[in-house]
């Protein structure tokens, strides 16, 4: 390794102390006080707690749903940003402002709001009634309330590349005679895939963890609708503490390894570049 | 584009894609906020009015507002003080540093509260200090406070550490040869480069610190009235079926992140080149 050179400019130390202060006392001893607490219960009560039947279940929910809504997202929001970045039309603007609603909304209003259109009275509901179609109260509703907090992550991951990238090698693609959709195909998706992913590991990650604006459309069966936030929140109320910090780590756990996987995508992706 | 390009889809084509991303954002986004304000004046205006001057209503609000004004600050600063160590300067475990600046993010909200419980809480390992003291944390302002500003954590460093690395060193290094003190560099340098990249982050802390859910409800205790904040209320009530009322609060909050949509696009719009560094 080579001497780097110093940076002239002061304030390292202080501001360096101040940071590493304000996130142990924020973020890391409380994360590790969790950690130690499902440490000290032993491993064969950590088991038992973070894998009951009853967790195991609000786990596949939670993670059946995230997955199905980020999947639904990965497809619209790609189509959402390349409309976006590649034309031009009134209100074009507007609608750009108007994704990043969902992370500008509170969740508890998302909630109720979604509650209210699905509901079998509701705008959508009372079309969807006479069919038999019940989207509110089951795990299609988690599916909609984790659509509506996830489209602005893949949306925002994918746009600036799509924006960056040149249109010659397309260009060059169709002048040889490639059709359009081998085009998208074989020239764009290539290289917008990496954002596409991370943009995906973004929405699911939050969809997983995502609490507020789903309780409300869930319904929240044990064992159906019931997802493993929803679980925590039901142990500690029963100062079940033990039961609250075992889906907890799992959690964590699934969230770290969410992580892990941008890291080392955009990592790839760096170093695919040459920066 | 106005050269005419092989990759020029025909009208078709075109006019199908945007309509279908606008039919798309129309139900997925346009919808649940028209619903708010719908249910909300659904009873027409006064008991708009009534529902949200009642007391727990005010008292809810008022507690938002508090939570905000000490949550937001202390993150702002955080934010600054973060990404001038990690911008200016070159260390070993950088990337590691900045992981951690965004780890809050990808915890869940119900995950943040829980671990305040397991400190804090009656349960918890300072609990029987804390009762001893007569100090109380949970189900109360503090903790709230506390699980607001973990989820707020990262918005503002994460705003200011790639803008800062973007605008470099040079114009800080001359300032300091010149003879300016550090803090004299810092305010005529770099806080003028940076503001409104720091409004941009600002903003968006306090729209999460104001509708923050999970987190809150775990610790807060939801006590009518007094440890409940605008979402907890809006639950309250919902779970009440005093749904116009449940609606009434949430049109104040989706108000505020209509407020917050606005300035945000007007900063894109304005100053874009002076909070983005997105692009390089």
């Amino acid at each position: 390794m080579t001497f780097k050179r110093r940076s002239a400019i002061p304030g390292f130390g202080l501001t360096l102390g101040l940071t590493l202060l304000w996130l142990s006392l924020i973020v890391l001893i409380p994360l590790t006080a969790l950690v130690l607490r499902a440490a000290t219960g032993g491993w064969a009560h950590f088991i038992e707690t973070a894998f009951s039947e009853r967790a195991i279940a609000a786990y596949r929910v939670s993670f059946g749903t995230a997955l199905i809504a980020a999947a639904v997202n990965a497809v619209f929001g790609l189509l959402v940003a390349f409309v976006l970045v590649r034309y031009r039309f009134p209100g074009q603007r507007l609608l750009s402002a108007l994704v990043d609603l969902p992370f500008a909304l509170p969740t508890a209003v998302a909630g109720i709001a979604l509650t209210a259109i699905y509901a079998d009275t509701g705008w959508v509901g009372k079309l969807l009634a006479p069919y038999g179609i019940r989207l509110a109260y089951e795990p299609q509703g988690i599916v909609i309330a984790l659509i509506f907090i996830g489209l602005p992550f893949i949306v925002r991951t994918v746009e600036p590349v799509l924006a960056d990238l040149g249109v010659e090698a397309e260009e060059a693609a169709a002048t040889l005679g490639a059709s359009r959709w081998r085009t998208f195909r074989s020239v764009v998706l290539p290289e917008i895939l990496p954002a596409l992913i991370t943009g995906f590991a973004l929405a699911f990650a939050r969809g997983v963890g995502e609490y507020g604006s789903v309780i409300f459309i869930a319904g929240n069966m044990p064992f159906k609708s019931e997802i493993a936030p929803l679980l925590i929140v039901t142990s500690l109320e029963e100062f079940d503490y033990a039961g609250a910090t075992g889906i907890a780590i799992v959690m964590l756990l699934a969230s770290l390894a969410a992580l892990l996987l941008i890291n080392w995508v955009q990592h790839r992706e760096r170093v695919r570049r040459g920066l | 584009m106005t050269r005419a390009s092989p990759l020029d889809a025909p009208l078709w084509l075109k006019s199908s894609l945007i309509l279908i991303v606008l039919a798309y954002i129309a139900v997925v986004i346009l919808l649940p906020l028209a619903a708010v304000f719908s249910e909300a004046f659904a009873s027409g205006l006064p008991a708009w009015i009534e529902a949200i001057s009642e007391p727990d209503a005010q008292a809810a609000i008022k507690l938002t507002l508090l939570v905000a004004v000490i949550a937001v600050p202390l993150n702002c600063v955080f934010g600054v003080v973060a990404s001038w160590a990690v911008a200016k300067h070159d260390f070993p475990g950088k990337a590691l540093l900045v992981s951690l600046i965004d780890l809050p993010f990808s915890v869940s909200p119900v995950v943040s509260g829980l671990v305040y419980v397991l400190l804090f809480g009656a349960g918890g390992w300072l609990g029987p200090w804390l009762q001893e003291h007569d100090i109380q944390i949970i189900f109360a302002l503090p903790g709230i406070v506390l699980a607001t500003i973990f989820v707020t954590f990262p918005f503002v460093a994460r705003e200011l550490i790639p803008l800062m690395q973007s605008q470099g060193r040079d114009e800080e290094e001359a300032a300091l040869s010149l003879g300016a003190t550090g803090w004299q560099t810092f305010r005529k340098v770099t806080l003028p480069n940076i503001r409104w990249g720091l409004l941009y982050g600002v903003l968006l802390t306090n729209a999460r610190a104001m509708g923050e859910f999970g987190a809150v409800s775990v610790v807060s205790g939801h006590i009518r009235g007094e440890t409940n904040t605008m979402p907890l209320h809006i639950e309250l009530l919902y779970n009440d079926y005093n749904l116009a009322a449940a609606f009434a609060v949430a049109s104040l909050l989706a108000g505020l992140a209509l407020v917050t949509l606005v300035l945000k696009t007007a900063l894109e719009w304005r100053h874009g080149d002076a909070i983005a560094s997105r692009g390089h």
